[in-house]
């Protein structure tokens, strides 16, 4: 390479393909991306967020609290997944020998190791999960037999993975769900713990002003920093102030004085009890448990 | 016209063409990072005590975390590395700076731009894209004042003599043009009012962070080294055939990378980020064999001069590179994604590699430009062994906290407090290397400051004396001038 304009076209074609290729091909894709609809529901997702939530995603910004909180779960797989809810009036041995005789039909023998390990393990309980894997011909055709023997079902997609049996989430995170974030805050580091679902998992509003204000009132051994500023510390009227936190002893102030959230505070807790991505989408599929119940 | 083809010129020369507009970026890199290294241990300081900050806004991890990092890129990194490279530049030109005034200009604009965006941090403007966090203003005070060093940069590639480009020129040359289209791109896509929608955002932002931490550094660092390495090393660079693939390669396919791979994005844009993180590790494995063949033979310096600093920023390279791009592999990027081992990785980067081989430079060539030693030379040699252990120190506890961190997370049996609670043990130790690397810095603070101001006074008394020295004739104005020697 003798010349600098040589150099310049190497460059200029190495990062011209690369800015093609994560810049502009995601933009052409996704960025026109519009709302999807739920399975099995008309529902439309994601919904707008209201006013307070709106700013609180602000607020959320200009602490940085993405530096420690992810808003991504992650998923391993997806299984279908049939379960007996019920044994009727049939006796657990009844069962296990019917349903031996079912494992000759043809779209069960693939599977039938697997059915006969979960049945020798069975306890004699229901809820029995008898088959869990990617073959939904398997859960179809027992789902039939079991039924016609007047045995109750329950046949559900299942996602799974670390951080969704921590609870963190019941599918993974999907461009859709962020579709009225700005800036959107994936976030890069666990040092705290997922918050895709937090809505879900901590609904209560006054909850998380509390925990804002004194983790460790909540969560004994929780290593986030406290967040007072985003609190007035006021004098108590001869009434507490109705949205006055209601702290235990050790962490509350000193008598006659009330601890009230500030409108940020309110903004972002607004926006935490927002945080919902429970939905079942075409590419996150999943079946609801209080839909299959 | 190239006026260096006209007359021939001293080194001495060169350097002396570089020394206003280079003390102005040194200066406030140096200042940059000890404030950066020091905001950094204020923001570990809340994994100590939670409670520290609680009433503190400023200084919220959040807030101190991404104000410490800019500082140590946008403050420290950046600047210096332009500096360095101007004078490479001039120095490989065989002839003075061009146009010195501008990288002046450029360099007090950048520092403002520095001194806003962190301002701005702290006071919660943040953008909220990761190293993207500083705001409009500031954006377009650095924009302009890196486009002000590059002119002059490439106006001094282009008077060089030999028109044969060395292998530094390559690499320093991208990495100028690199710059300024990944900061415009990420710049003018995600900071106006209207954003692209939804994830593409974080897209954007994965691709420009990738670009700068590892790509630009790259470029930037290892066009420095293929400079004073073989410099240093008393013989020429090993297969220029060799850094040729190398730089070809790394472009080609480092700029793919940075899609983490949990992504909540369609699959083909992580599959692509993983092809080419595996791709990646072809030019980083010739990068380590060129210097490898170019250094052997020559000795192993244990002695803290710059040699040993550009040595161990290699090596940094190298290593760090490596545990970048294996983070891509599928079954690595389970356990280690979203934990301490991302911010160790881009801690070792930004200081291992990019600090070590900037301090190194910047000591090999503040005596040159100011044509003296330096104040302390040995606080110079000490902060070779300083820096380089506390490096260390810093990082490695974060890479082995990041591992134990995500085994854990991988085990939904073991609690979530159990998870942070087992990273605080590596948090603390690594504070302790961020303790000894603030140490480092204050070294190449007072060693750049006390001869900014040695040459400011002398500076001074030579305007004085100028100022005086026709008062003092003034009495025997009658009388016919002597002309003193």
């Amino acid at each position: 390479m003798k010349t600098g304009l040589t150099v310049f076209l190497a460059t200029a074609v190495a990062f011209g393909a690369s800015w093609l290729g994560l810049v502009y091909g995601p933009i052409a894709q996704l960025g026109g991306q519009q709302q999807t609809v739920v399975l099995q529901s008309g529902d439309t997702w994601p919904q707008q967020r209201t006013g307070d939530a709106t700013l609180g995603l602000q607020v959320y910004r200009a602490y940085g609290c993405a530096a420690c909180h992810t808003q991504q779960a992650r998923q391993s797989g997806v299984a279908d997944e049939i379960t007996l809810t019920s044994l009727g009036s049939d006796k657990a041995a009844d069962l296990k020998d019917y349903v031996k005789t079912l494992l000759v039909l043809p779209s069960l023998l693939e599977a039938s190791n697997t059915i006969v390990a979960n049945l020798e393990a069975w306890n004699g309980q229901v809820p029995l999960t008898l088959y869990s894997g990617q073959d939904s011909a398997v859960v179809a055709t027992l789902a039939d037999k079991l039924k016609a023997g007047g045995l109750k079902t329950d046949a559900r997609v299942v996602a799974s993975g670390p951080d969704l049996a921590r609870g963190w989430g019941v599918r993974q995170s999907v461009a859709a769900d962020y579709l009225y974030d700005v800036p959107v805050q994936l976030g890069s580091l666990r040092a705290g713990p997922d918050l895709s679902i937090i809505g879900v998992r901590s609904p209560d509003v006054n909850w998380q002003l509390q925990h804002l204000y004194a983790p460790r009132s909540l969560v004994k051994s929780s290593t986030m920093p406290a967040f007072r500023f985003l609190f007035t510390v006021r004098k108590a009227g001869a009434q507490p102030a109705p949205d006055a936190l209601v702290l235990p002893p050790e962490f509350a102030p000193a008598a006659g004085l009330e601890v009230v959230p500030t409108a940020e505070a309110r903004q972002l807790a607004a926006y935490l009890v927002s945080l919902k991505a429970t939905a079942p989408l075409y590419e996150a599929p999943f079946t609801p448990v209080t839909a299959a119940k | 016209m190239n006026p260096a083809e006209t007359k021939s010129i001293s080194p001495a020369e060169i350097d002396a063409s570089c020394r206003v507009p280079l003390l102005a970026l040194f200066g406030g890199a140096a200042l940059w990072l000890v404030l950066g290294l020091g905001l950094g241990i204020a923001a570990m300081l809340s994994f100590h005590a939670p409670n520290m900050f609680a009433d503190c806004p400023v200084l919220t991890y959040g807030r101190a975390q991404a104000a410490a990092n800019d500082l140590l890129l946008y403050g420290f990194v950046i600047p210096a590395a332009l500096g360095v490279m101007l004078w490479i530049f001039a120095r490989l030109s065989q002839a003075p700076l061009a146009l010195p005034i501008v990288p002046v200009a450029a360099a007090n604009l950048w520092h403002l731009g520095v001194l806003v965006g962190t301002g701005a941090i702290l006071a919660g403007q943040s953008t909220g894209y990761p190293w993207l966090e500083y705001p409009r203003v500031a954006a377009v005070l650095l924009f302009a004042g890196f486009m002000l060093a590059a002119v002059s940069a490439a106006a001094t590639m282009g008077f060089r003599r030999d028109r044969e480009m060395h292998p530094a020129h390559w690499f320093l040359f991208a990495s100028l043009l690199w710059f300024v289209w990944s900061y415009s791109t990420a710049n003018l896509f995600l900071l106006p009012a209207h954003p692209p929608r939804g994830v593409v955002q974080a897209v954007v932002a994965w691709w420009f962070g990738n670009n700068l931490l590892f790509v630009w550094l790259a470029l930037a660092g290892v066009g420095m080294a293929f400079y004073f390495l073989p410099k240093f090393a008393g013989k020429p660079l090993a297969g220029t055939g060799y850094a040729l693939f190398a730089f070809l390669t790394l472009i080609v396919s480092a700029t793919w990378c940075g899609i983490p791979r949990s992504a909540p994005v369609p699959a083909w844009l992580p599959a692509l980020s993983t092809y080419a993180a595996m791709l990646a590790i072809i030019p980083v494995l010739a990068i380590a064999i060129i210097a490898w063949r170019t250094i052997s033979g020559s000795g192993f310096c244990v002695t803290g001069g710059p040699n040993c600093f550009v040595r161990f920023g290699t090596l940094s390279f190298v290593l760090s590179a490596l545990l970048y791009l294996g983070a891509w592999c599928p079954r690595g990027s389970q356990i280690l994604d979203l934990t301490w081992y991302g911010f160790g990785v881009s801690q070792w980067q930004l200081l291992g590699f990019a600090g070590m081989m900037l301090l190194g430079g910047i000591y090999h060539i503040l005596p040159r430009i100011m044509a003296k030693d330096l104040p302390f030379p040995l606080l110079a040699k000490a902060n070779a062994f300083i820096f380089g252990f506390g490096v260390l120190i810093y990082v490695l506890p974060l890479l082995a906290g990041g591992l134990e961190q995500g085994l854990k997370l991988r085990d939904p049996s073991v609690p979530f407090a159990d998870v942070s609670a087992a990273s605080l043990l590596f948090l603390r130790i690594s504070t302790t290397g961020q303790l000894l690397l603030l140490v480092g810095a204050l070294c190449l603070l007072v060693n750049v400051l006390l001869m900014t101001l040695q040459w400011k006074i002398a500076l001074a008394k030579s305007a004085i004396a100028a100022v005086l020295a026709p008062l003092e004739t003034r009495p025997e104005a009658g009388t016919p001038k002597e002309v003193k020697s």
